[in-house]
């Protein structure tokens, strides 16, 4: 009795079996199929990215075609910027974008690094978070917030304030007096450079902190066991361990400098000549194409624009892709 | 001992400075927002949601034109953005392990993250405007969204990098194919880090100016219409505050407060949710 049941239920599940088998491999056929066509629609968003690059590069090269036959590779040695005479070169806001990213690099490595040390190593455990929150909070105000805070605040503080004291005290000797000459407007290349600096700060401090927070705590402990003082562990054993690192934080901070808009197109005077001055006004490759790009003339005017922001496009991603490829570099030792 | 006294002065000196640029920092953050808030609020009115942009050298006035565009603008921007940002985000970290193709994509999203916005605007002028449509509201969300799509990839695949692979392979160990894996299991269990990308996104378009310069332009009236320029708070701020109007003036202080507290908003917000949440 029990044993025809038995086998009645093994003859039952044998075709049922079957059935079930052929279900599956339809099933697994439906999901191999949806697999596929989902991997290629992600790939293909993946590519979009690439692409949108690739499209950038392209697209500015074209526009900028005009321009570069016109004038040859001297474009970007000229300081020619006259739209009257159809004449353009690149030297002037080469020359701007460079002093203003420099001084604010000049101002906010000190100081980031300052920050850094003090969030890693000599600050309390309960301030910890909150500072660094506002550190990171800094990074997030859009920088054409700094850049209205800049013209209206910092701007007439420091032509009042700073410049006629700098301009008594350093005015009359030889060569530094003419980095200081000329009317003190507040606006100017140093200005935009110190509103600059002010918005990069919180980007170069971040990664500090990050990197030196990979540095092992026994090779900290072993020196401090030494008898080192904090500066000294920061300046023997953190720094060299994390150099590469360092150097990649303040990379990232150069490629944001280079390429800002608002933060600098507010305070720095938008004048088309190189003064040699640090309080002359001047222009940024950034600020030029956004004082001059919506009512540039058709031709000569607009392609010229173009090469400048395939000059500062091609300029930034080589300085950010040395950052990124120097900050992998550190953190990837933090495995080792 | 006289050595010792000098290691001790170079130290305090040290730590001295740091505490000092922290102290700059800080107190850079406290002016800025002081001024924001003390010339924002002056311009906070009824008048300044519900009137439009003024005409130069009529009085009063407010941003409402402004702020419906740039809520549009930034609203379809975070409509493209979110979807590509993330899709391309699972490919990195569910398909990207090993091959080049990952290797470049994560490469040029983190370059793409940091590169002039001002670019970006040029590229969809030469794209959209220059071609075709002329100004218009949509070139001012494709250039905003180019600038968000990195953000989104790039937390969505840091987040989905979190998962321990013990729950990718119990849920493969059940016949889950991959996309159901990638969409129902992984993703979702980060949800709220993917959430957080996409509000730092927001956060970080929302203030964006140079690429809304030559692509949405501005509008001094109101319009809904986005094949039309449009206006939008950033670019009105920058323009109002190089004018020699003063009410124009104080309605460029009112909409930087505006969007400096929106974006604030966001990131504590996200910051929040991220720690609740995981």
């Amino acid at each position: 009795m029990e044993e025809s049941m038995a086998w009645k239920t093994v003859r039952m599940t044998d075709s049922a079996a079957h059935a079930q088998v052929d279900a599956y491999a339809v099933q697994v056929r439906i999901f191999k199929h949806q697999d596929s066509i989902f991997h290629k629609l992600t790939f293909l968003f993946a590519f979009l990215v690439l692409a949108a690059l690739a499209g950038i590069l392209i697209s500015l090269a074209i526009e900028a075609a005009p321009a570069f036959r016109a004038f040859g590779p001297a474009f970007l040695w000229s300081e020619a910027w006259s739209v009257p005479d159809d004449e353009f070169g690149a030297l002037i806001s080469i020359y701007g974008t460079l002093s203003t990213s420099l001084i604010a690099l000049l101002i906010g490595v000190p100081v980031s690094f300052g920050i850094a040390l003090f969030l890693t190593e000599s600050c309390p455990g309960w301030l910890r978070r909150p500072l660094g929150t506002a550190i990171e909070l800094l990074a997030g105000v859009p920088s054409i917030i700094y850049g209205i805070w800049g013209l209206f605040v910092f701007a007439p503080l420091f032509a009042r304030n700073v410049q006629p004291w700098v301009q008594a005290g350093f005015g009359d000797l030889p060569v530094i007096g003419g980095w200081f000459a000329g009317p003190p407007l507040g606006i100017g290349i140093l200005s935009a450079g110190i509103v600059l600096a002010l918005m990069v700060i919180p980007f170069i401090a971040s990664v500090m902190r990050d990197v030196f927070d990979t540095v092992p705590a026994v090779l900290k402990e072993s020196a401090y066991g030494l008898g080192c003082t904090t500066w000294e562990v920061v300046w023997n054993i953190v720094l060299p361990y994390t150099r590469v690192g360092v150097i990649g934080g303040i990379m990232l901070g150069l490629g944001r400098a280079l390429g800002e808009t608002m933060a600098v197109t507010f305070v720095i005077g938008n004048a088309n000549r190189i003064a040699g001055s640090f309080f002359a006004p001047g222009n940024s490759i950034a600020s030029l194409l956004a004082n001059e790009f919506g009512e540039a003339d058709p031709g000569l005017h607009t392609s010229s624009l173009f090469a400048l922001g395939l000059v500062l496009f091609v300029i930034t991603c080589v300085v950010l892709g040395l950052s990124r490829w120097l900050v992998h570099r550190a953190s990837a030792r933090q495995g080792v | 001992m006289e050595h010792y006294r000098r290691r001790m002065l170079i130290n305090r000196l040290g730590i001295g400075l740091s505490m000092l640029a922290m102290a700059f920092g800080l107190a850079a953050l406290m002016w800025i927002l002081w001024t924001l808030f003390s010339k924002g609020f002056a311009a906070l009115s009824w008048d300044f949601f519900t009137q439009d942009t003024p005409a130069p050298g009529s009085e009063g006035g407010g941003l409402r034109n402004a702020i419906v565009g740039s809520v549009m603008i930034v609203g379809f921007a975070t409509l493209v953005s979110t979807p590509i940002g993330i899709l391309a985000g699972i490919y990195l970290a569910e398909y990207g392990d090993t091959s080049k193709f990952a290797a470049t994509t994560r490469f040029v999203t983190d370059i793409m993250l940091s590169a002039p916005s001002i670019v970006v605007g040029l590229f969809v002028y030469a794209l959209m405007v220059a071609t075709v449509g002329g100004f218009s509201g949509w070139a001012g969300s494709v250039a905003l969204s180019l600038i968000a799509i990195p953000v989104v990839v790039r937390t969505t695949e840091n987040m989905l990098r979190l998962v321990p692979s013990s729950l990718r392979e119990a849920a493969f160990a059940i016949g889950a194919p991959r996309w159901q894996v990638s969409l129902k299991v992984t993703l979702r269990s980060v949800k709220a880090g993917v959430v957080t990308g996409v509000l730092l996104a927001i956060a970080r378009v929302t203030g964006e100016t140079a690429p809304l310069l030559f692509t949405a332009l501005n509008n001094q009236f109101f319009s809904a219409d986005m094949s039309e320029p449009m206006g939008n708070l950033p670019v009105v701020i920058f323009q109002f505050a190089m004018s020699p109007y003063d009410n124009w003036i104080e309605l460029a202080w009112g909409g930087a407060l505006l969007i400096a507290l929106l974006v604030l908003a966001i990131n504590i917000g996200a910051r929040v949710l991220f720690r609740h949440k995981t």
